[in-house]
């Protein structure tokens, strides 16, 4: 059973109806079952529909829908022998970025991603996916580790932004985005980075200046949260569609505007709906990114990083 | 500098001198009152408490470059309003304003010139112009102001203020992180020092990109500095900030910056970094 977003409130209605047909003393009847029938291609229809015409407000609610997969799902989903690797060195381990090495079908990978957590207690332990300094020096460590050894670094992205607070400030949340944007951009190996769910500015980039830059249907990817630009903008939060309209903040328009270079397309009405068959399209896809380019030399896959990154604008 | 650039500099300075608003500047720290005179003359530093008010780019260049002598990099050419962007105004129209109450194209402009006889070319980032917040136009000054230096084969020098990404400019405000990141690693394989100063304010993606990559990193004194707003900490965490935080100071006693300067001093400082950093490149 999902949790209804506010605007999939018609289908839910008529999901409850269904429900309500098949409790009924009658339930098994055959006018029972051609009514529950009808309404459930009525549903589906309506779920098809909406899903294909979801604006950019709605797809930012798709994306944070606390069902969706998170990265320890792809993991456990497409990525075998998984070895979690821990710490910066420095400070402390961030649970708000995961990473390790494992492997995709037989290719050896680094893996590195936001976890958002899924229940309370994992929440505050992935402090909701928004990293702290730390989190982003163990990303330069691990990617650092990868180049070394040559291992191609996957990035799965799905923050609402790097954490803001006194202790982040000060041990230097600015300088560790910074520098591990630079990691990314620096690495000898591939990199394939996919948003998954939301990539929220600063805290989204420092792990997806990569090669190939893969995005699902409903994710979003923005400058700053629609939220946040619309109190700053409009000076009230309540402009957040708004925002959202405004800054393009879809996979559509991100691949019209050269930031993605591959939409991932998700099961009918999300990921959420059918989590398996969303892994399985996210791993192949990333797959096929990793093969394209698996032959190429160092120089060249940070030459054409480069260029890409130069040249968007 | 040509005879044009001189003029062109020169004559808003006394068209605001000759208004009487602008006979006395008010001190936003201590509140008194100084000569307006006075206030330019000493480098738009505060005489009574030292406060560093904010100055554009024609100030900085002026108070930087050799006898005031330098060439503006022309500003290159990117897409205007790539989103067709509007929220209570259109982003054009914002754009139009800045560019009347500035005079510039957009919020990072480039000189080249010597600061004591070291050749540079620097980047001042106007925190007047939106925000001086960073989109195409940033991004790609920033590139430029790169690119002239290893042509010069001289430090690029850029004095960072901004409130942070350009917001209406969406994503591609984002990409200019990686952008300025590529043309820093450029830089550095041509060996040339990349010097960061950071002015009041500088936050958000600025900070968290071209702002925290310097080879050497300097602030001037009191310069707020930081990647999250106060407002967005404050709410985030519900307490108080302490005293000073993100402050140029502050961040110097948590190991983010290599000094703090006094604008009188930075002339000097820059010149002595110089000579230790790119030996040899002193112009003829
Ligand atoms: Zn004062």
């Amino acid at each position: 059973m999902v949790a209804y977003l506010e605007f999939e409130k018609p289908i839910a209605e008529l999901q409850a109806r269904i429900a309500e047909l098949r409790s009924t003393a009658d339930a098994g009847s055959l006018d029972i079952e051609s009514e529950v029938s009808k309404l459930e291609a009525k549903s589906d229809k309506l779920l098809r529909d909406t899903y294909a015409k979801l604006t950019p407000w709605q797809k930012t609610q798709v994306a944070r829908h606390p069902e969706r997969p998170h990265f320890k799902d792809y993991v456990a989903g497409f990525i075998s022998d998984f070895m979690p690797l821990a710490g910066d060195r420095a400070f402390a381990d961030d649970q708000a970025i995961i990473g390790g090495l494992g492997r995709l079908g037989d290719r050896k990978v680094m893996v590195i991603g936001h976890e958002k957590g899924d229940d309370t207690a994992s929440r505050i332990r992935h402090n909701f996916g928004m990293a702290k300094p730390e989190g982003y020096r163990k990303a330069i460590r691990l990617m650092e580790l990868a180049d070394r050894f040559g291992l191609p670094v996957v990035s799965l992205v799905d923050t609402s932004g790097a954490f803001p607070g006194i202790q982040a400030e000060e041990r230097g949340q600015a300088e560790a985005i910074a520098r591990s944007t630079e990691a990314c951009l620096a690495l000898g190996v591939p990199m394939v980075a996919a948003v998954v769910g939301e990539g929220g500015s600063g805290g989204a980039i420092a792990v997806a200046a990569a090669n190939s830059v893969l995005m699902f249907e409903h994710a979003v990817y923005s400058v700053i949260s629609p939220e946040g630009c619309a109190s700053i903008l409009w000076r009230t939060g309540d402009k957040a569609a708004e925002a959202a309209e405004a800054m393009k903040v879809t996979a559509a328009d991100l691949q019209k505007l050269g930031v993605v270079d591959r939409v991932v397309a998700e099961p009918v009405g999300g990921a959420h709906r059918d989590p398996a068959a969303a892994i399985a399209a996210l791993g192949a896809a990333i797959g096929e990114e990793l093969d394209k380019l698996a032959a190429k030399k160092p120089t060249t896959l940070r030459a054409a990083r480069r260029d890409k990154f130069l040249a968007i604008g | 500098m040509s005879w044009l650039d001189s003029v062109r500099k020169k004559i808003p300075f006394i068209a605001k001198r000759e208004s009487p608003d602008n006979l006395w500047h008010k001190c936003p720290s201590c509140q008194q009152m100084i000569f307006a005179k006075e206030y330019e003359e000493n480098l738009s530093v505060c005489p009574k408490c030292g406060h560093h008010g904010r100055i554009g780019p024609d100030a900085r260049f002026d108070q930087l470059f050799d006898g005031g002598v330098y060439t503006l990099l022309p500003a290159p050419q990117v897409r205007e309003d790539p989103l067709k962007f509007r929220d209570s105004k259109r982003y054009t129209d914002r754009m139009k304003e800045a560019r009347a109450k500035t005079g510039e194209q957009d919020a990072l402009i480039n000189a080249r010139g010597t600061i004591e006889g070291f050749k540079a070319v620097v980047g001042v980032q106007d925190f007047a112009f939106m925000g001086g917040s960073m989109g195409l136009a940033v991004g790609a000054a920033f590139v430029a102001g790169v690119q002239a230096a290893i042509a010069d084969q001289c430090p690029y020098v850029i004095f960072t203020a901004a409130g942070g990404a350009r917001m209406q400019e969406g994503i591609l405000s984002l990409m200019q992180m990686p952008k300025t990141t590529v043309a820093i690693a450029q830089l550095r394989e041509a060996g040339l020092p990349y010097i960061v100063v950071m002015t009041d304010p500088t936050t958000g993606g600025v900070t968290a990109s071209y702002a925290m990559l310097g080879d050497i990193q300097i602030a001037e004194p009191g310069a707020l500095i930081g990647f999250a707003g106060q407002r967005v900490i404050e709410q985030t965490i519900r307490e108080k900030l302490p005293e000073g935080f993100q402050r140029a100071e502050y961040l110097l006693e948590h190991g983010m910056l290599d000094m703090v300067v006094k604008r009188h001093d930075l002339r000097a400082e820059l010149a002595r970094l110089i000579d230790y950093l790119c030996p040899g490149k002193k112009a003829a």
